[in-house]
């Protein structure tokens, strides 16, 4: 009886205390490779630990740890979204045009462009889960009609031009920061985004998310609304992309390549942070970890001297030992 | 007792019916194997390809004759199926991964190279050729071994350790060209520019990629083990199918079909590019093509008949905007809308609507 008790009150610490095991076993690999790169770097350039060098890194890495976030949800659900990378370019593209330098322009712009990376989400979200068509394919088919579609509005090349005030969202910060010099406003977003994208997680909604990711069936028949789910996850990825292009716009300027190549950089950052392809493994504070860590290898390569070419190279050959990592590691926790 | 005598009746029957035999089983056999044919064609997933390539043809055809073109002509129609080899050569390869429930990325860059390795070993010498072949199908074994070994036995998510190798190869040529490297000998360039009458030697060379690759799906072990490990990897494996030579193999089929491929195409340049791949898009583009092709991007159904369709379809579409003169940009929206408008179709039509989780 007594020991019965004794287990009954034992039972959730030792859960618990499993459970923080797991999470710890889950997502520490991609922060001990982060703190390596980071101190690596370090080496190489002592002046990286100073709080304003590497906060200019931290600006740099929003867009994608942002973007990484907004992967994290489809991930997670069991799907994949293609079309952020023409997203990021189109947003930028048609900010140019729409603001056309006119600072005056700039605020009923951006809420423009959030609603268009939502209603990119939606379109994609409702394909895949109404139509059933593949997600693969459903993102792949919207990466042609964006990028067609926006150059078609353009004429080829972008025109117009960002407003200071537009680009000051992704290049300036609060001046005169104690310690810091400047909070750049960017990493703010990013800061503020990603609490909330782990607290959505934690929430039931996050739950029932991972849950249809693991097994639809079973998620289904215990009554989460699967279809709307995913839609929703494509939504915040829209979104997501919508955020990091007004951040790169702001950062890098307008230019018809803003976003070639960051669905794949995304998915990469997610996947590194040990984020299961196929749905329901990962967190998404391991997913932006990721991009930030893609980002300091970036780093890394250039402050070796690795040439620009090779970087893809070394990209290459590191994505996937850290995925062969990962999997060896589930493996053996089984 | 009784029961043995129906039994012996029962045998007796068709005995008795075959006495009288010439007349009545061969009408039966002949009406059954029509039945045959039937069923495979209406639950072939290539049928409605072949369908939708019909109706983009002839609407192709409306469409081009009113705009003042001329669209069913031999030379036109010949152009079509010389610009559908490079892609149709792809996607044939894409399609053996894509049935096993894999993917690949890395096929641009392996074109790119291939091309290169081609062109840098004949250096414009029709005596190297034989070795430059030799070569170039070797790095399509080795490539696809790897991408085949890293899937399995590292067990990395085929889309990263394609995308992984792919970045490889990308760095490894971005680094060490600049530009165009090696030259092909005159008589290489045959394989580009040599017409049988009327129709391209290279037309031929799709022709027997696809056929080897159909015969190999439909009449060889590994072409069921395929559909096996497609359909369910932890089933067959559990019903002795050696599910990681099948998936390594598979890769090496599709890395071979990228490398012809390549030398193809460098036999249409003159020369190896390193980014001859990449400009055509073959990664994205294949997986489109066999998807067009009514196979499923979750493996374990679908064909190389179909996804040739899907190719000609493609071309079709691409030569239409070429008569009328459309913007290349509203080319890659009507194309974005015609490959998702494609596959919701046959997922209705499927009705299961399988998900790719790969």
């Amino acid at each position: 009886m007594s020991t019965a008790t004794a287990d009954r009150f034992e039972a959730p610490a030792s859960s618990r205390a499993e459970r923080l095991r797991k999470a710890l076993i889950g997502t520490a690999p991609i922060f001990l490779v982060l703190i390596v790169l980071l101190v690596w770097i370090t080496i190489v350039n002592p002046n990286f630990v100073e709080p304003p060098v590497f906060l200019a890194f931290l600006k740099r890495a929003a867009p994608l740890v942002i973007l990484a976030a907004g992967q994290y949800f489809v991930i997670v659900s069991g799907e994949f979204d293609l079309s952020v990378g023409s997203l990021v370019t189109v947003v930028v593209v048609v900010a140019a045009r729409l603001i056309d330098g006119d600072s005056g322009n700039t605020w009923p712009v951006i809420a423009l462009l959030l609603a268009m990376g939502a209603a990119v989400g939606l379109v994609n979200g409702l394909i895949t889960t109404r139509l059933r068509v593949p997600s693969f394919i459903t993102t792949l088919g919207m990466l042609l009609i964006l990028s067609g579609a926006v150059f078609l509005w353009t004429g080829g090349a972008p025109r117009g031009a960002l407003a200071d005030n537009f680009r000051e969202i992704g290049r300036l910060g609060i001046e005169d920061f104690p310690v810091l010099e400047q909070l750049p406003y960017s990493v703010m977003i990013m800061l503020v985004l990603g609490a909330g994208a782990i607290v959505l997680m934690r929430a039931g909604w996050g739950r029932r998310l991972l849950a249809l990711g693991d097994n639809e069936q079973a998620a289904r028949l215990s009554g989460v609304r699967v279809e709307n789910m995913r839609t929703v996850a494509f939504i915040l990825s829209g979104l997501s992309a919508a955020v990091a292009g007004i951040l790169l716009g702001g950062f890098a300027g307008v230019s018809a390549q803003v976003g070639q190549g960051m669905e794949f950089e995304a998915i990469t950052a997610v996947v590194l942070g040990g984020v299961a392809l196929g749905g329901g493994r990962g967190t998404v504070l391991a997913a932006m970890a990721g991009a930030l860590t893609l980002e300091a290898l970036f780093t890394l390569l250039n402050l070796q001297g690795v040439s620009g070419a090779l970087e893809d190279t070394v990209q290459g050959i590191i994505i996937i030992a850290a995925v062969a990592f990962a999997s060896y590691r589930l493996r053996g926790a089984r | 007792m009784s029961v043995r005598e129906s039994q012996a009746e029962g045998t007796a029957v068709p005995q008795n019916g075959s006495a009288t035999k010439t007349p009545p089983p061969a009408p039966r056999r002949r009406t059954s194997a029509w039945a045959n044919t039937r069923t495979a064609l209406s639950n072939s997933p290539a049928t409605p390809v072949y369908g939708a390539l019909l109706g983009v043809f002839v609407l192709a055809w409306i469409i081009v004759t009113i705009d003042g073109g001329t669209f069913v002509t031999v030379d036109n129609i010949v152009g079509m199926l010389q610009r559908s080899v490079a892609l149709g050569i792809v996607s044939a390869g894409q399609t053996v991964v894509i049935l096993a429930g894999s993917l690949d990325l890395s096929v641009s860059y392996v074109i790119s190279l291939s091309s290169l390795l081609a062109a840098e070993t004949m250096e414009g010498q029709t005596s190297n050729m034989i070795p430059a072949i030799l070569a170039v199908l070797a790095l399509g074994v080795i490539v696809g071994l790897g991408n085949g070994l890293i899937i399995t036995k590292l067990r990395v998510n085929a889309f990263i350790a394609t995308l992984g190798t792919g970045l490889i190869i990308k760095g490894y040529m971005d680094d060490r060209y600049n530009g165009p490297a090696g030259s092909i000998p005159d008589t290489f360039e045959d394989l580009g520019y040599r017409r049988f009458g009327v129709i391209p030697l290279s037309v031929f060379l799709l022709l027997l990629v696809v056929v080897v690759i159909y015969l190999l799906l439909r009449y060889t072990r590994f072409g069921f083990r395929l559909y096996a490990v497609g359909g369910d990897e932890e089933v067959s494996r559990l019903s002795g199918v050696r599910t990681h030579r099948t998936i390594i193999a598979a890769h090496v089929v599709c890395s071979i079909c990228a490398v012809l491929t390549g030398l193809f195409l460098a036999s249409r340049l003159g020369s190896g590019t390193p980014t001859v791949g990449q400009e055509g898009g073959y990664d994205l583009e294949s997986i489109a093509a066999v998807v067009l092709g009514g196979t499923a991007l979750a493996g374990g159904r679908g064909g190389v008949l179909g996804t040739i369709g899907g190719v000609f379809i493609l071309a079709v579409l691409d030569n239409t905007f070429n008569q009328l003169e459309v913007n290349a940009f509203l080319k890659d929206v009507v194309r974005g809308f015609i490959i998702i408008a494609a596959v919701a179709v046959y997922a209705r039509r499927t009705g299961t609507g399988r998900r790719a989780t790969a």
